[in-house]
């Protein structure tokens, strides 16, 4: 008798199964066609790192302080600034990144003392290695403020005539030495 | 010059041979369009179940996707283990597509529509269907691989297990007929779907009153047992232990690569055709529309047109059953061993004895009054 129970039981719980598979199969699919189709990737995404710069003066935020290289525990970032004419600090010349050793560990963000760099939203990076190994972060920064309509900042633009007098303070124009 | 090659060719002594040569090229024809664009049904099924598409990129809806298949089968090489028997194993894919083929012949399609209209048909799908369980022994014997024998050893066990049920249940199909002929079987058929045997066995309406009782009265249950044993014969999910990919990386195919095993996969796929086609003519009146016995006369006396519906009526009743096998395979698990065989000797070999008994009872009780 149990097994008779039992035999039924067990089919009555095959008809569910099938009725449940025969729901989703009329239901519409919920795939997203990648290569044609993306998904908004969410603004916390850690993707490589990249340069942050004022929304108004399209100026990048870095000072070439180069905590974020040494807070880095793969080595990854070599940067380089010099101080343009007529300004008080530094700024980023050449931030090179070599992605390949980046473990995405935020570290370099979270050292930076001037909020200048973020972790962008890039994630579909596949390629050759070399292709992205060393991403140059001042041209990356460059073709964003481009895209946004705006010109990057040049730190090898002469100092414009009304800086020298509204900061008198200022030295020389001489590109600093290299640090 | 054609017209008499034409004529040459379409009057008898030789209209027996084009025909049968005809037959032979349409049914490689089915066969392989069917086996090629079943993987593709079984993909985009597989999909929807999972809510997924399934395959969109090849071709309109993924239809590029089975000769996309095929060609990246071909293009690889066919190499047999060292050490392994070259000609058993070669013969194994052959021996294993080869039967469906035969069998396709004496299936009826409709009305007039099939090879060979022989006597034994029923015989003869079932004889030459239980090739495939040798063909596959031998796959895993000639590999040279112990995974590969033991696997086949399971594949063996389970086919004779679900033969003995099937061929039990269509004893009693037979019984009620009274016939091996398929187009035969079909023929009886003929009227609403009362009239299939799926529900004939429980009351004969086409006689009426008492004492007309069809034979069978659990004949769903005989459909039930007879589908399931179609799904075991063929190693279809939830039954495949032949191939089980996921856990015997291929069961009895692990040396095969390339088109050798692209073969036991059309095959796979042929045999459900057969199988589903054998069900809808035992179970569910063949090409007959069931729509009752007006509609039926009416189709026959509409010459070819009547008889490309019956054929219509046909596949769509077969391969509503093929969908119902890809339903069910991604509905569910596989079945561990133990249960597999448990199932066929504790519960499904009872029931269809009992209902053979049932049936060769009810068939003779009139006669005793
Ligand atoms: S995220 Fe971590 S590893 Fe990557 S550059 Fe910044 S500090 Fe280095
Ligand atoms: S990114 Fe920040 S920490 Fe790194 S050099 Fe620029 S200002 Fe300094």
């Amino acid at each position: 008798m149990n097994l008779v129970t039992e035999t039924f039981s067990g089919f009555l719980s095959l008809i569910t199964g099938l009725r449940i598979t025969i729901k989703q199969f009329f239901s519409p699919t919920i795939t997203t066609h990648y290569p044609h189709q993306t998904l908004p990737i969410a603004k916390k995404f850690r993707g490589h790192i990249e340069l942050k710069w004022n929304e108004e003066t399209g100026k990048p935020n870095c000072t070439a302080c180069n905590i974020c290289a040494k807070a880095c525990p793969s080595d990854c970032i070599v940067l380089d600034g010099i101080k343009p004419a007529g300004e008080k600090g530094k700024t980023v010349t050449s931030y090179k990144l070599d992605y390949t050793l980046c473990s995405l560990c935020s570290l370099c963000v979270e050292a930076c003392p001037f909020d200048a760099i973020q972790h962008s939203n890039r994630y579909n990076l596949a390629s050759v290695p070399n292709q992205w190994a060393n991403m140059d972060l001042v041209q990356r920064y460059k073709d964003q403020v481009t895209r946004v309509g705006k010109t990057p900042y040049d730190p090898y633009a002469p100092a414009p005539a009304a800086a020298p007098a509204a900061e008198p303070a200022a030295p020389a124009p001489a590109p600093t030495a290299q640090p | 010059m054609i017209e008499s090659i034409f004529k040459f060719f379409t009057t008898e002594p030789y209209w027996t041979l084009t025909r049968s040569i005809l037959y032979l090229v349409g049914i490689c024809i089915f066969v392989a369009a069917n086996a090629a664009y079943l993987v593709w049904v079984e993909r985009k099924g597989a999909g929807r179940f999972q809510r997924r598409p399934g395959p969109t990129e090849s071709g309109p809806w993924g239809l590029l996707q089975p000769p996309a298949d095929g060609i990246k089968l071909l293009a690889k090489q066919l190499m047999a283990p060292p050490g392994s028997d070259k000609i058993l194993f070669w013969a194994a894919p052959l021996m294993v597509i080869a039967p469906p083929l035969v069998c396709l012949a004496a299936i009826p399609f409709g009305n007039n529509v099939l090879a060979r209209d022989l006597n034994i048909g029923l015989l003869m799908v079932f004889s030459f269907g239980s090739i495939n369980v040798m063909a596959l022994m031998l796959g895993g014997w000639a590999s040279r691989n112990k995974y590969a024998i033991i696997s086949a050893a399971r594949v063996v066990s389970q086919n004779v297990a679900y033969e003995i049920p099937m061929l039990l249940v269509v004893i009693t199909i037979i019984m009620v007929t009274g016939t091996m002929n398929l187009q035969e079987i079909i023929v009886q058929q003929a009227g609403g779907f009362w009239n299939w045997n799926i529900l004939r066995g429980i009351w004969d309406f086409s006689g009426g009153g008492w004492g007309h009782i069809g034979g069978n009265l659990l004949a769903p249950v005989t459909f039930l047992i007879f589908y399931i044993c179609m799904l075991a014969e063929t190693n279809r999910a939830p039954f495949d232990m032949a191939e089980a990919e996921s856990e015997l990386v291929a069961g009895a195919f692990t040396e095969y690569g390339g088109m050798g095993f692209g073969v036991f996969f059309m095959a796979e796929y042929a045999n459900i055709v057969v199988g589903c086609a054998l069900a809808t003519i035992l179970f569910l009146g063949g090409w007959q529309s069931g729509l009752g016995s007006g509609f039926g006369t009416l189709l026959t006396s509409w010459g070819v047109i009547g008889t490309v519906i019956g054929v219509g009526f046909f596949f769509a009743k077969m391969y509503f059953l093929i969908f119902s096998v890809v339903w069910i395979r991604w509905t569910f698990p596989r079945t561990q061993f133990y249960g597999l065989l448990n199932l066929s000797w504790k519960i499904l070999i009872p029931i269809s004895l009992f209902t053979l008994l049932l049936t060769s009872v009810l068939l003779k009780l009139p006669r005793l009054f």
